[in-house]
């Protein structure tokens, strides 16, 4: 199978509005990623599928990942002057990564039994704009699993034939996979509640509860 | 003929019922509970803690905690004590004040046991647990779990030897690196007497002697950081 | 699009009209389950009926999530093995080690000649006996009362017995670890297992005899629940059902993961995509699987089982994200691991082979009857607690 780079060159050239990127990855044997950006998420996804020399005809796994708003601390060395002698020193670079929800798929060939290309699309935010194009017109396999992203973390696919919630019951509310999202207070009962348990034992009894600590023998 | 392979299937039916008063292998239904399977060696049902000896003072248990973080289900509960007793090496160690565990939520998935570095929590095989009080009657107190160490050679006898031979290795590591200090300890001592008793011939060809007695005594500070 | 890969307009549905445009009767709305004995677990299918026929079809399922995906955020690695356990819960050495094969590729890990005997000799044996369990409910759906099931869990039981004297546990074994297996097997074992695999083909041609040219069950079978190959393709089915439909595609052949690529075993592939075809492909897989099993016991090299410099606490691996799959008994498993250098994933994906198998329930069972939905569903051979997680 090509490269990443000579697919990427081949996709602008069948359709230039395109912004892709190639996402790197450190670990040894990861793939990287190509990032499209939403208004041609399609297109090239339509591509990817019907090229004669990729033919990724099966969509193996739809992901859905949430990235909140975070300060990225990378270090840098750079080449300072410090009293006429030049020194090399590290720098820490902050960067804002805004909250965004991910989408990532994973796409294989089953004629020509070649894969993984990983393509990845982002919303704007977390709040409002939650909206990517729906690749289920394109792979079937995509129905089920981008009804699962939309109910666990809120992303709304347009053009899904059915979406809405599958795992979470219909009158659900709440996203439950992000990473802010709070348990609703339903306190049971534990013999041996401790740490943030013991927090919520006390908010529910307001009797001191005694935590399970027996006398220290001496 | 029409049927003819669902007789045939009949006919295997009727094999295996009829052959069940014949041969064992198709028998294989075990009255519970008036018969019950010899159970594995490695089978694996809720944590016990193991003591030698004394279910108070030889519990190998000292409270180090990691179980605790690993448990997967987050079912174990330490408490720390305040003082310290005496290990089987003879150091004095920290020991569990309190140490519980609630079996409805333990998952035997035995994680403690491989990540325990004191050879304190092993797997019991006990099952027929049933209580009538679903909350304090499933949570296992540290009077509960501690078992000895016969009970558990007895159940697993493989590692429990292996569990014996590392004690023991350790054991004798220790008494080793004690002997070795007290001997050190002694040897520098006498030297030093050796010297003090010895004061005039410091100036005499004796000095290569004598300062060489310095150099051991002066071993235990600076030598070991500069050699790391 | 074609039709091939949309779902057919099923919302709006109206009953037949007869000669004067007036409606024939009404339709009737069932919900079956999720209390049921014949969906395989707790599963609901909301069916529309014209008289006895499948009008419209929907699943429901999520009565078994227990947000598997969210807890293996909050604890470290090696916490969430015995968690996939839980998965699939009839396959769990399977599950295990399509986790571990997919840290092992995201921290570069690697493992030991022998440990990865023992893994392709466990795999085998769960799909061995995922399969006969597989036939087993799917004849008693058909009616059969119980009878080829109860020879099928008899057999399971030699397996799960060499399951549990390895590794403490008969079905939740929490067996694999980052870099090899938890303990070794002895030759106690290996030689039970010589035993348990030449037992199997004659228990196998037995359960054959039985069922296999059985008219009831090549009347109810045959080209019910058909599923054409590109619609296969585009709903990424996998498994025994894809190749079912005529698709050579398996993953211990494609990917060649592990050390597959040493055994010499064929891949079965099925011709008209129906239940009876997923039926023999399964019987056919098992025999498959009796041939690795002979050849990995009779190969087994000696050696250690887990690399020594592997460490049980403290394991970071360095940032990155990695997808790693096997074949499992069902279809592709696969996990998706993102790390950000921490003892806790960032993002942990199960990708479930009966989740996504169960797209074209709704394709499958149309204009069949009612009870033909039962056998199909039970064709796909769902666990709802990988469906679910």
């Amino acid at each position: 199978m090509e490269t990443l780079e000579q697919i990427k060159v081949r996709i602008e050239k069948a359709m230039p509005q395109t912004k892709i990127d190639i996402l790197p990855n450190e670990c040894p044997a990861g793939d990287r990623s190509l990032v499209v950006d939403t208004a041609s998420g399609f297109a090239v996804a339509k591509f990817l599928r019907d090229d004669a020399q990729l033919k990724l005809d099966y969509c193996s796994n739809v992901t859905g990942i949430d990235w909140p708003q975070a300060t990225i601390k990378t270090k840098v060395k750079k080449k300072v002057v410090v009293e006429g002698v030049e020194k090399e020193v590290e720098e820490t670079i902050e960067t804002l990564r805004s909250g965004h929800l991910e989408v990532v798929y994973h796409l294989y060939s089953m004629e020509l039994k070649h894969g993984p290309v990983v393509l990845r699309m982002r919303t704007e935010n977390r709040a409002d704009k939650t909206t990517l194009p729906s690749l289920t017109p394109l792979w079937r396999g995509a129905e089920l699993q981008e009804r699962e992203v939309f109910d666990l973390y809120g992303v709304v696919f347009e053009g899904h034939p059915d979406l809405r919630r599958i795992l979470m019951w219909d009158e659900f509310v709440g996203f439950p996979m992000r990473r802010d999202y709070v348990c609703p207070d339903d306190f049971e009962y534990e013999p041996t509640p401790h740490d943030k348990v013991l927090e919520q034992a006390r908010k529910h009894y307001p009797v001191e509860v005694k935590p399970a600590v027996a006398e220290v023998k001496p | 003929m029409l049927g003819e392979q669902i007789i045939k299937g009949m006919a295997v039916t009727a094999k295996n019922f009829f052959g069940s008063y014949v041969s064992k292998d198709r028998l294989t239904t075990v009255q519970y509970p008036e018969e019950r399977l010899p159970q594995k060696g490695n089978t694996r049902q809720f944590p016990m803690l193991v003591f030698d000896g004394d279910p108070e003072k030889g519990l190998r248990c000292v409270a180090c905690t990691i179980c605790e973080k690993e448990c997967p289900p987050q079912c174990i509960f330490i408490v720390k004590s305040k003082d310290k007793k005496p290990d089987y090496k003879g150091q004095p160690q920290l020991y569990p004040a309190v140490f519980d565990i609630d079996v409805s939520v333990c998952m035997s998935c035995s994680i403690c046991v491989e990540v325990c570095p004191f050879e304190s929590i092993k797997m019991n095989t006990e099952f027929e647990l049933s209580e009538p009080d679903r909350f304090e009657g499933f949570l296992l107190h540290k009077e509960d779990l501690a078992k000895s160490n016969e009970y558990y050679s007895k159940l697993h006898p493989d590692d429990a030897r292996d569990s014996d031979a590392v004690l023991t290795a350790e054991k004798a590591k220790a008494e080793a690196k004690a002997k070795a200090a007290v001997e050190a300890k002694l040897a520098a001592d006498a030297k030093a007497k050796a010297a003090a008793a010895n004061p005039a011939p410091v100036a005499t060809p004796i000095p290569a002697k004598a300062t060489a007695p310095a150099a051991p005594a002066a071993t235990p500070n600076p030598p070991p950081p500069a050699a790391k | 699009m074609s039709a091939a890969t949309m779902p057919p307009p099923s919302f709006q549905v109206k009953p037949k009209l007869d000669a004067q445009g007036e409606p024939l009767g009404e339709l009737l709305e069932i919900s079956m389950g999720p209390h049921h004995p014949s969906t395989h677990g707790v599963f609901r299918m909301d069916v529309v009926l014209d008289g006895e026929e499948v009008v419209k079809l929907k699943p429901v399922f999520g009565y078994l999530h227990r947000n598997h995906e969210k807890i293996a955020e909050g604890i470290s690695y090696l916490s969430t093995m015995p968690y996939t356990d839980r998965l699939d819960y009839f396959c769990s050495m399977t599950n295990n080690w399509a986790y571990a094969l997919t840290i092992e590729k995201l921290a570069g890990l690697p493992v030991p000649e022998r440990a990865e005997y023992i893994r392709v000799i466990m795999a085998e044996l769960t799909r061995l006996q995922n399969h006969t369990c597989l036939i087993g409910f799917f004849v008693q759906d058909m009616g059969a009362l119980g009878t080829p099931m109860m020879y099928a869990f008899r057999e399971r039981e030699k397996i799960l017995d060499l399951f549990e004297s390895v590794s403490g546990a008969r079905m939740m074994c929490n067996y694999m670890r980052f870099g090899g297996v938890r303990v070794d097997v002895n030759d106690t074992w290996l030689a039970q297992a010589h035993k348990v695999t030449n037992e199997y083909a004659k228990f196998l041609d037995e359960f054959e005899e039985f069922l296999t040219a059985n008219e009831i069950l090549l009347a109810r079978s045959q080209f019910v629940g058909v599923i054409p190959k590109d619609l296969a393709i585009s709903a990424a089915i996998t498994g025994p059902m894809l190749r079912a439909s005529g698709v050579n595609y398996d993953l211990r052949k494609v990917d060649k993961y592990g050390i597959y690529s040493r055994f010499d075993f064929k891949v079965p592939l099925g011709e008209h995509g129906d239940i009876y075809d997923r039926y023999m492909v399964r019987v056919l897989e098992m025999r498959e699987s009796l041939k690795i099993l002979q050849q990995a016991l009779r190969d087994i090299p000696a050696g250690p089982v887990m690399d020594p410099k592997a460490k049980l606490r403290g394991f970071r691996p360095k940032p990155g994200e990695v997808y790693g799959r096997i074949e499992g008994p069902k279809g592709e498993l696969g996990f998706y691991v993102i790390s950000d250098g921490s003892p806790n994933p960032y993002r942990y994906r199960i990708r479930p082979p009966s989740f996504i198998n169960l797209t074209v329930l709704e394709d499958m069972c149309l204009g069949h009857k009612i009870s033909d939905a039962v056998v199909i569903l039970g064709s796909v051979d769902i666990v709802l607690g990988e469906v679910d997680r």
